[in-house]
């Protein structure tokens, strides 16, 4: 036993006259490079679980009759937790909309690019300003609409104009375009 | 822990425990005989009152949880029942929440007292690093607490709050919906942030532990800022400053209670007595008081930061560092040093700001061709040429494809948005106070004996100050403005106009609006903050000259005479 364990001391020593480590060295290396993947392994489940769970994941379509909305008018439904604002946008809307040189904006997207071919009339975005999330007002035709008529953004004075765009203040993005489709003229199917 | 020369107790119990683990020793050791400077004035009363305040939160809090149901259904119904129906539970509630701005109080008095006798200095540095990432981690403790609640504030300052990390880049969005586990702010992040909120309070107790275990390796400050020099400069800490302390505490604790049982939730916003409702954002949302100065400085960036100011930023710091750290004998530095960095840093800013600053003008097209009259041709020169506009060819303008090839080069020229730029100056506000014993070389610790520093520090603090009122106003408040050019299309504007800073409108042409709105108060103050930090205060570290610092704490508490009789 004794000289077993002499041995081991005079490798260690051996060893050390090159520049090259010990068995200790590489048995501790070996022994933390598992302890950081056995790390990593748990990590990644428990990050996993903060992640949106299945349920909250499973993206509820909401189909949504908007037939009842009149010209000029809007309406709220939610979808994901969030709203999402449906425009009957006026015939003036829809051309100030698309009179704007898309070169001007803070997020460069022409109108036709943010409704459905055809159903110019309909603008669905998701309710949410893309600064740091409030509800901006502009859903009822009293609400202050800013400077644009599209929405304006009391927490820290976004202002979005009838194609959802950002016009004006602090949001870096126009309100986002969910998915949606057509189901037929009156319905759509948002998700 | 050493027990090797340990002195025995009467008491034969604590003897015995003694003996087997030296407790008694190391709290007499620490807390009794603790040899403290003997010239503590008020000030040093607030580290042991910010201990008492979080013994506070957490007897209060373990209470309040076992009452508290977090879910988004009935959160709010359990908060009301703990205020009408658990016996008690309204005055257990009023002091977790009012301790909350108590416990801040206590904080920022510390933290001031701190800078102002110069204790973050050698060999002090890691307990005030400690104590900032106390600071740190008492403000996501607040923050998450004030959620629990589930009023209209509590939603809505977390959705706010929350959001801000999706500016990071690429991965924002990830970070966000990580923290919510969901889509939005919901029952999810409700538990989660309970959770947390029991667990980061014992946290702290342990930084706090750490913080005072490296008080007690260097020893105070006191407000001469010099080292004591022997017993003659000391106190046991027993029965002088515990006395002293308890007093202070008491005094604190009247003004507490005043709140506590008199103004409960003058502190509060009222929004928070409103169940939490995801369709509708309150009309204005501000979070609690002490959040204030940052959170003013978060809107203050409200322009997205290009290379050319980021360069230029770059190479005034560069020609900075080196020039307060050039040798004396190189005076021709300066001027070289000026015109070699200074100079196009000057003309950079001027690019970037242009870029940054100046809105786009309403274009109009004449004959298809781009119309610019006076400045603003002169304005959109530079924007042609240094946004890289000329790149995109003529033929294709107005098309998809010139616009993609926009925003391509947009990404590439400003690395930083508005958002994002926000975020950073919050969090830099802070990360300023870990290197801030590092941004000062000054070889004096108190402001007593700093005439410069003195007066700098006190406008530090009415500028925090000035930054918290303007955290709480609206960000388009308007305190003053008039209007030039002429008269009758200036009533009318009058009537509805809207914007921020000297603005041309493309309506009104012959009228220009100059004002002073919130955002521009917060940029301003917000700019001074920094400056405090990184310019005046290492400006001040090299140049500033000291008055005469006394010879011991115990001749100028005593006085000359009293030095020959030790
Ligand atoms: C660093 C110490 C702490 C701070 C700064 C703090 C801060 C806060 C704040 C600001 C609120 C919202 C008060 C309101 O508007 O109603 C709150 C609520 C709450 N806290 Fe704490 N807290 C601390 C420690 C604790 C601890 C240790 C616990 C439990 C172990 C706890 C449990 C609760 C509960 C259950 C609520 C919800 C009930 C309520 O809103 O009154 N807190 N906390
Ligand atoms: S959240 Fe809408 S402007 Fe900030």
């Amino acid at each position: 036993m004794s000289a077993e364990i002499q041995t081991g001391n005079d490798n260690t020593h051996a060893c050390c006259e090159c520049d090259c480590g010990t068995r200790r060295d590489f048995m501790q290396l070996a022994a933390a490079a598992f302890g950081a993947v056995g790390l990593g392994f748990f990590v990644k489940p428990v990050i996993d679980s903060l992640r949106p769970a299945k349920d909250t994941q499973a993206l509820a379509t909401v189909e949504v009759d908007i037939g009842s909305v009149p010209e000029g008018e809007s309406m709220t439904v939610m979808w994901r937790g969030k709203p999402v604002f449906i425009r009957h946008r006026t015939r003036k809307e829809i051309e100030m909309a698309q009179a704007v040189d898309v070169q001007s904006l803070t997020d460069k997207q022409s109108d036709e690019e943010r409704v459905k071919k055809g159903k110019e009339q309909w603008l669905v975005t998701v309710g949410v300003c893309t600064h740091l999330g409030c509800i901006p007002q502009g859903q009822k035709p009293t609400d202050n609409r800013g400077g644009y008529d599209g929405w304006f953004c009391s927490c820290h004075g976004s202002e979005y104009d009838t194609s959802g765009r950002i016009r004006k203040g602090p949001a870096p993005k126009n309100l986002d375009v969910p998915p949606y489709e057509f189901v037929n003229d009156t319905t759509i199917k948002i998700g | 822990m050493g027990s090797a020369n340990r002195e025995k107790f009467d008491n034969t119990v604590v003897e015995w425990i003694d003996s087997r683990m030296p407790i008694f020793t190391i709290l007499n050791k620490e807390y009794g005989v603790f040899p403290t400077p003997r010239n503590f004035n008020y000030f040093w009363n607030f580290g042991a009152i910010a201990m008492f305040m979080l013994m506070t939160m957490i007897i209060t809090g373990i209470i309040l949880a076992m009452h508290y149901t977090a879910d988004t259904k009935l959160a709010f119904d359990s908060v009301e029942r703990i205020m009408r129906d658990v016996n008690g539970g309204w005055l257990l509630r009023y002091i977790h929440m009012n301790g909350a701005s108590f416990f801040f109080i206590a904080v920022y008095i510390h933290m001031f007292r701190g800078i102002y006798y110069g204790s973050y200095k050698k060999p002090r540095e890691l307990l005030w690093i400690l104590g900032v990432i106390i600071f740190l981690l008492m403000m996501a403790t607040a923050f998450i607490g004030y959620v629990l609640p589930w009023g209209q504030m509590s939603l809505w300052g977390a959705t706010v709050i929350t959001n801000l990390f999706s500016a990071v880049p690429f991965v924002g969005n990830w970070i966000v919906e990580t923290l919510w586990g969901g889509y939005s702010v919901d029952n999810p992040t409700l538990t989660r942030f309970f959770a947390l909120h029991f667990l980061l309070p014992f946290v702290i107790f342990a930084v706090v532990f750490l913080h005072v275990w490296a008080l007690h390796v260097s020893g105070s400050n006191n407000p001469l800022g010099i080292e004591p020099k022997g017993p003659q400069d000391t106190l046991p800490f027993n029965p002088y400053y515990t006395a002293k302390d308890t007093f202070g505490l008491v005094v604190f604790m009247v003004a507490y209670a005043f709140f506590i049982f008199f103004a409960p939730d003058f502190l509060g916003h009222p929004d928070n007595y409103i169940p939490a409702d995801p369709l509708v954002t309150p009309a204005h949302i501000v979070p609690e008081w002490y959040f204030l100065p940052f959170y003013a400085i978060l809107r203050a960036v409200t322009f997205s930061i290009n290379w050319y100011l980021i360069i230029g930023a770059g190479l005034c710091a560069y020609a900075f560092i080196k020039w307060m750290t050039k040798n004396k004998e190189r005076e021709s530095f300066f001027v070289k040093e000026y015109m070699v960095f200074v100079l196009p840093a000057l003309f950079l800013f001027v690019l970037g700001a242009v870029i940054a600053f100046i809105p786009v003008s309403e274009q109009q097209f004449v004959d298809g061709e781009l119309q610019y009259v006076g400045i603003a041709r002169i304005i959109e020169g530079i924007r042609y040429y240094f946004t890289f506009d000329f790149l995109i060819p003529d033929s294709i303008r107005g098309t998809t494809e010139a616009v993609e090839m926009r925003v391509a080069i947009d990404a590439l020229l400003i690395p930083i948005s508005a958002k994002l730029g926000g975020v950073l100056a919050m969090f830099g506000s802070i990360a300023l106070l870990i290197v801030l014993p590092w941004l000062d070389s000054h070889p004096v610790r108190s402001a007593r004996f700093r005439p410069l520093f003195r007066i700098f520090v006190l406008l530090f603090t009415v500028s925090v100050g000035i930054l918290g009122y303007a955290g709480s106003q609206p960000a388009d408040k308007v305190y003053w403005s008039t209007c030039l050019g002429d008269a009758v299309a200036c009533e009318a504007l009058a009537h509805g106009g809207h914007g921020a800073g000297a603005e041309h409108h493309s309506d009104a042409s012959a009228t220009t609006i100059i004002k002073l709105d919130n955002t521009m108060l917060a940029q301003a103050f917000t700019g001074f903050y920094f400056a405090f930090f990184l310019i005046i205060i290492p400006l001040l570290g090299r140049f500033e000259k000291a008055r005469a610092l006394p010879y011991s704490i115990h001749e100028a508490v005593l006085g000359k005479e009293q030095r020959a009789g030790v």
